[in-house]
């Protein structure tokens, strides 16, 4: 990756220190630094928005579905109005929709963005790279069934699988099926079960036993 | 005349690029790599220039700039890198940014860089 021939006679480790940067880095860094110059948004406020989006990680997602397996009347609110349910806990969709599709013993969800990568990021925090992968994007709404088995998903054949194609206003999430033998654990307890890839649809959360 | 405007586009089989919903691809690679730091950093100019407050770029626009970067660049350029392109051409187009200080600023920031000992 060296950008120069390596015989200029100077030491190496001082510029080793200096990671190389792509033109795209330079990019975002001009934009950022002029912005910031012209006042549209502060350094400050630069900062808070990095934190904001390090705080957003599953665990919030992980909250809401806890409560709805503790509690039928908030998982029918859930089910019945996302965003305002999700809401109630203080997360706020901003200008998205959330919409919460339920697993049963008789329907498996799974949710896919084939146009971009429309997630809900406010309750799982950023998409995983394989989520805005071509063969995610491509596959999922085709052959569900064979992305979800190299997930290590396998569904029996009268489980009937509903793939759902989120946009750019409207965010899915996935309500998995509470495990066998959780009936003593409490809803902190529960909301530990609960995995990101479970929230996706990829994957179901196995009983803790 | 409606009518045949639908069944025209009924019958174009021609997608856009990005549109790759139930196309032949090939197995999901799992491998999990959290956002580096610039992207992160394209990811909140994002989130500030779309939120309440500014209102600068909606998310539509977002995507819009990438869709039409062209397939080449669509394919060879990382997710962030397709961002902060289309970003910037946007604040462009909307005389938020100028390309030219945006290119003078590239040229100070890489000779800024390379300065360092």
């Amino acid at each position: 990756m060296s950008e120069h021939p390596h015989d200029h006679g100077h030491p190496h480790a001082a510029i080793e220190q200096t990671e190389p940067q792509g033109h795209y880095q330079y990019l975002a860094d001009a934009v950022r630094e002029l912005l910031i110059e012209k006042g549209v948004f502060t350094a400050d406020e630069m900062r808070r928005a990095i934190e904001a989006m390090d705080a957003r990680t599953p665990a919030q997602g992980a909250r809401v579905v806890a409560r709805a397996w503790v509690d039928p009347a908030y998982k029918a609110r859930l089910l019945a109005d996302g965003t305002a349910a999700v809401e109630e806990l203080g997360i706020d969709m901003g200008p998205t929709k959330l919409v919460v599709v339920e697993n049963t013993p008789n329907v498996h969800n799974v949710i896919v963005c084939t146009l971009c990568s429309c997630y809900p990021r406010m309750l799982l925090g950023l998409p995983p790279a394989w989520y805005k992968s071509r063969n995610y994007r491509s596959r999922t709404v085709i052959e569900p069934r064979a992305v979800l088995t190299e997930f290590g998903t396998r569904l029996p054949d009268d489980v009937d699988v509903r793939v759902h194609d989120s946009t750019a206003d409207m965010r899915y999430l996935v309500l998995p099926m509470r495990p066998e033998g959780t009936g003593h654990m409490s809803e902190d307890e529960l909301a530990t079960l609960v995995t990101r890839d479970t929230m996706i649809g990829v994957a179901q959360v196995p009983s803790p036993s | 005349m409606i009518s045949s405007i639908i069944a025209d586009m009924v019958e174009n089989k021609d997608r856009a690029h990005h549109d790759m919903g139930g196309l032949p691809a090939g197995p999901v690679d799992r491998g999990e790599h959290e956002a580096a730091f610039w992207e992160k950093r394209v990811d909140a100019i994002m989130m500030l220039l779309s939120d309440k407050q500014r209102r600068l770029l909606r998310v539509d626009e977002l995507r819009r700039g990438i869709e039409s970067l062209g397939p080449d660049a669509y394919d060879k350029l990382g997710y962030y890198e397709r961002w902060i392109a289309s970003i910037t051409g946007i604040l462009v187009e909307k005389g938020v940014l100028t390309q030219k200080e945006i290119d003078a600023r590239i040229v100070q920031l890489r000779s800024r860089r390379e300065a360092k000992p």
